[in-house]
Order: structure tokens, then C-alpha cells, then sequence
């Protein structure tokens, strides 16, 4: 390995972007891939984009017996919750129990207390104050709206989307969500990108208690990150066809 | 999560970028392969420096003193090598590893 590509790999990972180190150990040629530059027309494209959904390092054949190794880098998912809520409360521990950093915004400082959620970072301010300054939206986040007021809502809604967040989901009816859609839709987000949201959220088991839309919300979550495209697109006009 | 960036993994390739910047002439191992109940996952890695001194771990310290000599050969020749260790079960067993596990772990010069 050449140290302009170890510079390159490490600013990649600080960057929190997707890279797989390919590396011939027979000749010891390597090259980085980028998940946002992965073509289909790469020799390894579908052993890439399987390395880039499990997140695993590990050793391909090719089809001519060259062994090629995968060093996987993928930032670590995080989950963004708007609103200090009951379902939030539920939500947080099981999410860090599967693995995720998890965050709550909520300007409400009633809601948002440390001894309401012991362990989880919590920001008690409006999530156009702390996105991006002290958090970053990016492919390997999820956001999680449940304030169910527009107000705080909709802003982290439509910013999740215009940065390729692997998830983004919304608590409300079907008719709060209709009414969330024409809010979006005016302020010029495009249908593409407004049909990515889950909402109603959750997975369908019934879930009835703020624990069990907790389960719902989390499960949808892992869904996504685990079956999404190799390349969530991010520019404007291509997030609807990676879908 | 399993795909987590290892954090130990991130200061390791971070500071062989800083030794290498620095003049020193640096190694990386990386394990390759395992099998049975290898201690340390595939992708992990050790950052080796000309005068011995190591940073991260392949084995968590059975195989790490053989691996550092081997990589001083590498930082020599520039030659890279695939080396198979056998976790021997008697020495694991005084280590603390579980037993019987085998690992194959690349050493590359950082030029």
C-alpha cells in the first residue's frame, strides 16, 4: 500500500464515507472503492456491493483463481430521533442494544432531560441548530421524526432526504402525513424523494404501546440499512431510481 | 454492530499514516483469514515500525511478536507476505484465547 492511499483511506473513514480497500494479495496492487462511485461495470461489482451491505472484510476468488482481499470500511450507522417522546425512550436503548449510536433533538427542554434518557446523547435544541454543526446527515444515518409538530419535524424531515439518509421515517396518521406531503412538496422536495419516507413508520405488527412502535421503528431501521441499494444515490434527480 | 468501525482499527491505519509521514518505515498486517475461534476478526490490523514498535492486534498477543519480525523483513525487501499461524491449544490456553484456531495474515509495506 502507497501512503497517498492510506491519506485517501483514512480521510475517507473521518468523512464517514463507504470504502472498500481491494487489494491482490499475489501481486499486491490495490485500489479504493468508493460506494458512491460503484459501477456495475466493475469486475467485482457484485461481490462489492454485497462487502458494502454486510460491512464484512473478507477474501473473493475472481473467476480467473486470483485471490483478492476486501478491507471494509462503512461508518457506523447512527440513529437521529427527533423528539423526546415516549416512543424515543423505548427506541433508544434497544437501538444502542443492536449497535447504533442514537441522538435525540428536542427544542422542548421539558422533554428533553437527561434522567428521560439515561445513556443517550440528547441535544435540547431545534435540529436546524445542531445539523449539521454538530451533527452530520449522511447515507449511513436514519432520522426518526416523532414530535408529530411541523414545526420541528419537518425541517430534519426534508434535510434527511436531500442527504441520502438510509432512512427516513415520520410518526403521524395517514392524514397528518398527507398534510406533511403538501408542506414538503411546497417547499420544492421532490416526489422521489418524499415517497422514501416511511410513514406511516414502522413495520405492520400491530404495535400498539410506544415500546412496541419502538420495536416497529427499529426493525424498519435495520431493514433499511441491510436491504438498501448499493448506492443510495444523493444527487436530485436519481434518489427515486436507486430506490 | 459486526460492521461497526472498529475504533482500535481506525487508530492503527491512522497512525501507520503518521509514522510513514514521519520518515519511519512502516509495516501493516492485516488478517486475511481465519478459522475455527480465531481471536481476532478478518480486516484486523497491526501497524509495524522499523525499530519493532507495534500498534493494534491480529491474534490479542499470541502470534503479534512473530508477525512484528516477520514485518521488519518486510520494511527491508518491500516484499509482501501471507503468513498461517495455527493457534497452538496449549499456548492459547495460557493466553486466555479459545483454542485451536488458525489464522492467515498478510504483512505489507506502507510505502
Amino acid at each position: 500500500m502507497d501512503l497517498t492511499l492510506l491519506r485517501r483511506l483514512n480521510q475517507a473513514r473521518r468523512d464517514r464515507q463507504a470504502v472498500i480497500r481491494v487489494s491482490d494479495l499475489a501481486t499486491g496492487a490495490d485500489r479504493l472503492v468508493f460506494e458512491t462511485d460503484l459501477s456495475a461495470e466493475d469486475p467485482l461489482a457484485p461481490e462489492l456491493t454485497a462487502a458494502f451491505r454486510s460491512g464484512k472484510s473478507g477474501m473473493i476468488e475472481t473467476a480467473d483463481g486470483s485471490k483478492h482481499f476486501l478491507t471494509v470500511h462503512v461508518p457506523p450507522p447512527r440513529i437521529i430521533v427527533i423528539g423526546a417522546a415516549h416512543i424515543s425512550q423505548a427506541l433508544a436503548p434497544m437501538a444502542r442494544i443492536a449497535g447504533f449510536d442514537v441522538t435525540i433533538i428536542d427544542p422542548r427542554t421539558a422533554f428533553a432531560t437527561e434522567e428521560r434518557f439515561e445513556g443517550t446523547p440528547i441535544l435540547p435544541e431545534w435540529p436546524e441548530d445542531v445539523i449539521p454543526s454538530k451533527l452530520t446527515l449522511d447515507a449511513y444515518a436514519a432520522l426518526v421524526a416523532v414530535t408529530h409538530d411541523p414545526k420541528i419535524d419537518d425541517w430534519p424531515i426534508a434535510a434527511a432526504l436531500n442527504a441520502g439518509c438510509f432512512y427516513v421515517g415520520a410518526l403521524g396518521s395517514r392524514k397528518t402525513h398527507a398534510k406533511r406531503v403538501e408542506r414538503l412538496q411546497a417547499n420544492g422536495i421532490s416526489e422521489a424523494r418524499i415517497g422514501r419516507i416511511a410513514a406511516p413508520i414502522g413495520l405492520k405488527i400491530g404495535a400498539q404501546s410506544p415500546a412496541e412502535i419502538a420495536v416497529s421503528i427499529l426493525a424498519q431501521i435495520i431493514e433499511a440499512l441491510r436491504l438498501r441499494p448499493a448506492y443510495l444515490a444523493v444527487s436530485p434527480e436519481t434518489t427515486g431510481a436507486a430506490q | 454492530m459486526s460492521d461497526g468501525t472498529d475504533l482500535s482499527d481506525k487508530d492503527v491505519l491512522g497512525l501507520a499514516e503518521s509514522w510513514r509521514a514521519g520518515g519511519r518505515g512502516v509495516a501493516i498486517a492485516t488478517v486475511v483469514e481465519t478459522w475455527g475461534s480465531a481471536p481476532r476478526p478478518v480486516g484486523s490490523h497491526l501497524a509495524i515500525d522499523d525499530t519493532g514498535h507495534f500498534e493494534g492486534s491480529v491474534s490479542g498477543g499470541c502470534v503479534e511478536g512473530a508477525v512484528v519480525s516477520e514485518a521488519i523483513d518486510v520494511i527491508a525487501d518491500g516484499k509482501p507476505r501471507l503468513i498461517e499461524f495455527g493457534v497452538a491449544d496449549e499456548t492459547a490456553w495460557r493466553v486466555g484465547l479459545s483454542c485451536g484456531g488458525r489464522i492467515s495474515v498478510y504483512v505489507e509495506r506502507l510505502n
